[in-house]
């Protein structure tokens, strides 16, 4: 069934970041936060709202943010968008805010990409906030198939286009994957009319307003380093093709199905002392 | 009984029309408005016999045949108002009534002798039956009954009629009969003209002429003004700019028919659905689902409510009505001054379908401005419904993040000439003679080859030039075509704020599109150019004998495929022609050519939307040059050459002007590079 025959639509947010274009580096839709606007729209209409942590004095963010707006059309009630917009300085660590002010609305769905185009782009804001508010995370989302007022069945993506269908109890949060929906078109119109609101009165402990691990941080420019060409020694149509389809060229992993949790937690960490992730000692 | 009853008639008549054309001039006035100047209805004579009578004259027997009914119907109502309207029954003003009736007879055969269905003369398919073949009728109808009812004013009484009708009718009841013919041709002529009839076009034909939105169109003593005041070439200027939006707005282009300027409705409502516009329309030919005139006609209904059953002329190909649909009959699509256009009274496919080739527009007598209109919807489709056709929007995508509509690194815009050492403008304070401008083309390998000719040619020619390099943007040509007059008025500020950072006398492009919105629009912004197109520029260096070229090895016959954006948006047609002429080849020029030159497909963003048809735009135009037994056709513009070599071979070859040029160049002595003054602009007819 398609999303919008869902009777109940919890109250969905979609985080969005500004994206930086692989040409020429501007500001603009990030293609994955775009998909997981799209999906939003999908699923609840004009009812989605936005979020952004950011500085509100940033003249590209804002024309950025408003690209997003832009995407509100093609829904059953014009009044145009609404992007909150957490006001803090780039120092700042957006954890908090974003946390605070989902608790404070009273969100029970988050949409967001899996990693921002620039800045960080660590891939961690959404294990941070799913950590902080204690709800459930699924990445790498291709579709959202069904959605109540408890629970919502996604299908997740896989390598060689597998997907998985999965079913989370809600509030929860979801990382779109690029091979989601593509992002409607983001129209001058609806731009003009979707509304940012300022967001400063967040309840924050003082200490969580400051991202404290990066004041250590060295910054260097990103190299790029070279890949390692796959070489498919076959005359078989089949496998170069399976081979040019496969993501991960991960040989030696192994599939363990019917096992307990404690069993399971046990080769997990047999695993990760075999590969030196965690130390012998470590528990 | 007549005596008493003809001014009866005439004044009700008259009434009735009037209190229609009140109710019509309302419904005109729906759009967005502007002051009523009335006094503008003054020139409105001027303008008829002046620009809109020699377009109709380009079809010489249709032109007498209008001559002839519409100026012995004006003529015959203004007696008949004198001679039975007020009594004034003098013998000679009733001599010129039965002379002007006579006239406006023999015009109303005409009208139906080009209507006639036979084996041998086909009804014109252009044309619309309905409501137009009762007005061929009631032309002879009126025509005949005022010479009737007039002949007893120069003497002939009904006693002399009786003669000559049955003598078992009686005078009576010819008299009944006579007046009933008139009462037809009365309420067709002036009812209808004020209640909507076919005679409507005479009536908001002319209220159209007096306030037509672009009215450098009828003056001859504008500067861009054709030279030439002969019959079929234009005569004023080519006002062929887009109106600029007001980003600002309450709305963003047009949703609904009251959404349009109040003069646009009017001329909507003008149309004399002639076909003329249908004829010439390359997406029409090609099967794609537009035909210009149906979509005025549907206007027309949005404007005045109700649905297009009752249109009775050709529809858009492919949609109910349409020549090559099964579901016949039109009444599917509906429309209200505020309900919106798309899609249920006309499909976005069919706004889509437009390449704003202006052939519609150039051939249109009544002067309506069919362009101006689809784009004004394409606004409201692309700015506030964001439903532009896929790669359309893909593109203006890339135009907001790359300044280019392929997404390419704009530093790369100068690659195809890293061995050409071309000069940069940036290093050229004192400021150059000429600057080139790329175009998008520049990140075409086909069109590189086309530039790196024009380069060759201005270095033969000593000319003073360099380039913008990678500070050059895409000038927003096709993102204004395709409605997005936000992405437009970004690309043009910017470009109009680099280019007011460097010195040059003039711009010279290969581009037709660049050359006219640099040309034409950038003016509503700011930025007022020179600029030349190539084909100008190289006539000028032909002129002043700064290149010289040698003979054609072999005799080759070329031929000329006139840019929509050249020829009939900037009057451009002589220079190319120039330019073909210098280099010693044979030329023969297609059947349409010069200002009926048919497009390319690739115009306003329609290689983008690529409606599917029947058969390809640019196929159609290579059978065109086929039909010349041409073995090379000459273009001047990128997407002409990209279109026309998207033809399967064998075909012609394709080679833009200033390839051919570079080709025969015999290289010079060096020459000292030298100012040269810019000539007038050219706008002539080819020979």
């Amino acid at each position: 069934m398609s999303p919008r025959e869902s009777t109940v639509s919890p109250k969905t947010v979609a985080l969005v970041s500004s994206g930086r274009h692989p040409v020429s580096g501007r500001a603009g839709r990030a293609r994955e936060d775009a998909r997981a606007v799209e999906m939003g729209l999908a699923l609840v209409g004009a009812e989605l709202s936005l979020g952004h942590a950011g500085d509100p004095q940033d003249a590209s963010l804002q024309a950025c943010l408003k690209e997003y707006l832009g995407m509100f059309h093609g829904l059953d009630d014009d009044r145009g968008g609404r992007l909150s917009l957490l006001a803090m300085s780039a120092e700042d660590d957006a954890v908090p805010r974003l946390a605070a002010w989902l608790e404070q609305s009273g969100v029970r769905l988050v949409l967001t990409g899996q990693r921002a185009e620039c800045g960080e782009g660590s891939g961690m804001v959404g294990y941070l906030l799913a950590e902080r508010l204690g709800w459930s995370i699924a990445t790498g989302v291709a579709a959202i198939e069904h959605c109540d007022d408890h629970s919502v069945t996604v299908l997740q993506a896989l390598p060689q286009g597998q997907r998985r269908r999965l079913e989370i109890r809600l509030p929860c949060l979801i990382a779109v994957d690029s091979v989601a929906d593509a992002p409607r078109q983001s129209a001058f119109g609806p731009a003009r009319r979707g509304r940012i609101e300022l967001v400063t009165d967040l309840a924050l402990a003082s200490e969580a307003r400051v991202d404290a691990a990066r004041r250590d941080w060295q910054w260097e420019p990103a190299r790029a380093r070279p890949k390692r060409l796959k070489v498919v020694k076959s005359t078989n149509a089949r496998d170069r093709f399976r081979a040019a389809a496969a993501k991960s060229s991960a040989s030696n992993g192994q599939v363990l199905t019917d096992l307990t949790s404690e069993e399971a937690a046990d080769k997990l960490i047999a695993y990760l002392r075999a590969e030196k992730v965690l130390a012998p000692g470590d528990q | 009984m007549l005596q008493t009853l003809l001014p009866i008639l005439i004044f009700a008549a008259l009434a009735l029309g009037a209190a229609g054309a009140v109710r019509r001039i309302r419904l005109w006035r729906q759009g967005q408005r502007t002051p009523m100047v009335w006094r503008r209805l003054l020139l409105m004579p001027r303008r008829y016999l002046n620009d809109l009578h020699h377009i109709v004259a380009r079809d010489k027997a249709m032109a007498h045949t209008h001559v002839a009914t519409a100026g012995g119907f004006v003529a015959a109502m203004a007696l008949a108002l004198v001679v039975h309207g007020f009594g004034w029954r003098n013998p000679i003003l009733g001599g010129l009534l039965l002379a002007a009736s006579a006239v406006m007879f023999v015009g109303a055969l005409a009208v139906n002798r080009r209507r006639l269905n036979s084996p041998t003369r086909p009804f014109p398919r252009k044309l619309s039956r309905g409501p137009w073949q009762r007005l061929s009728k009631s032309l002879i109808a009126y025509s005949l009954g005022m010479f009737l009812v007039s002949l007893p004013i120069v003497g002939f009484t009904p006693g002399n009629l009786v003669g000559v009708a049955p003598t078992v009718l009686g005078g009576g009841v010819l008299a009944i009969v006579l007046a009933a013919v008139l009462v037809w041709g009365l309420l067709e002529m002036l009812v209808g003209m004020g209640w909507g009839g076919p005679m409507k076009h005479a009536f908001a034909g002319s209220f159209h002429l007096a306030f037509h939105r672009r009215p450098e169109r009828f003056d001859d003593n504008h500067p861009d003004a054709s030279p030439k005041k002969t019959h079929d070439v234009h005569r004023g200027s080519r006002s062929t700019a887009l109106f600029p939006l007001d980003l600002t707005a309450k709305t963003l282009g047009v949703e609904k028919p009251a959404d349009f300027q109040w003069e646009q409705l009017l001329g909507f409502d003008a149309c004399v659905q002639c076909g003329r516009c249908q004829s010439v329309c390359p997406a029409y030919a090609a099967g794609q689902p537009l035909n210009p005139k149906k979509l005025i006609q549907d206007m027309v209904v949005g404007m005045a409510g109700g649905s297009d059953a009752r249109y009775a002329g050709s529809g858009h190909p492919q949609q109910a009505g349409g020549i090559d649909v099964g579901k016949p009959g039109f009444g599917h699509h509906r429309g209200g001054p505020s309900d919106a256009i798309v899609p249920q009274l006309v499909e976005a496919q069919t706004l889509w379908a437009c390449t704003t080739c202006r052939a519609c527009v150039e051939e249109c007598p009544m002067m309506i401005e069919h362009v101006d209109a689809i784009v004004d919807m394409r606004r409201f489709i692309t700015l506030e419904r964001g439903e532009t056709p896929e790669k359309g929007a893909a593109a203006i995508d890339n135009l907001i993040a790359t300044d280019n509509p392929g997404g390419l690194d704009n530093a790369s815009r100068l690659d195809w000439a890293a061995d050409l050492e071309i000069p940069r403008i940036q290093d050229r304070p004192e400021g150059v003679d000429v600057l080139l401008w790329l175009g998008d083309g520049a990140f075409d390998m086909r069109n590189q080859r086309t530039l790196r000719s024009l380069v060759k040619i201005l270095r033969a020619g000593g000319v003073d030039f360099a380039v913008l390099g990678e500070e050059e943007r895409d000038s927003g040509d096709v993102a204004r075509r395709l409605g997005d007059e936000a992405t437009f008025q970004r690309l043009a500020e910017r470009n109009i704020a680099t280019l007011s950072r460097y010195r040059f006398a003039r711009i010279v492009t290969a581009d037709p599109h660049s050359f006219h919105v640099l040309g034409r629009e950038y003016g509503a912004f700011g930025g007022d150019y020179v600029v030349r197109h190539h084909s100008t520029f190289i006539a000028e260096l032909f002129d002043g004998g700064r290149i010289s070229v040698a003979a054609p090895a072999q005799a080759e016959t070329v031929t000329y495929h006139d840019p929509c954006y050249l020829g009939r948006y900037n009057g451009e047609f002589a220079a190319p022609r120039q330019v073909l002429a210098a280099l010693g080849v044979d030329v023969v020029e297609m059947e349409r050519s010069g200002y009926r030159s048919r497009c390319c497909g690739g115009g306003g963003g329609a290689a983008l939307s690529d409606v599917p048809g029947r058969a390809r735009i640019p196929d159609m135009r290579m059978e065109d040059v086929r039909t010349t037994g041409a073995t090379t056709v000459a273009v001047a513009c990128p997407q002409c050459t990209a279109m026309l070599e998207g033809v399967v071979e064998p075909r012609p070859r394709i080679l833009d002007l200033a390839e051919l040029v570079a080709e025969a160049l015999v290289e010079p002595a060096p020459a000292v590079p030298e100012t040269s003054t810019s000539s007038p602009s050219r706008e002539e007819e080819p020979a």
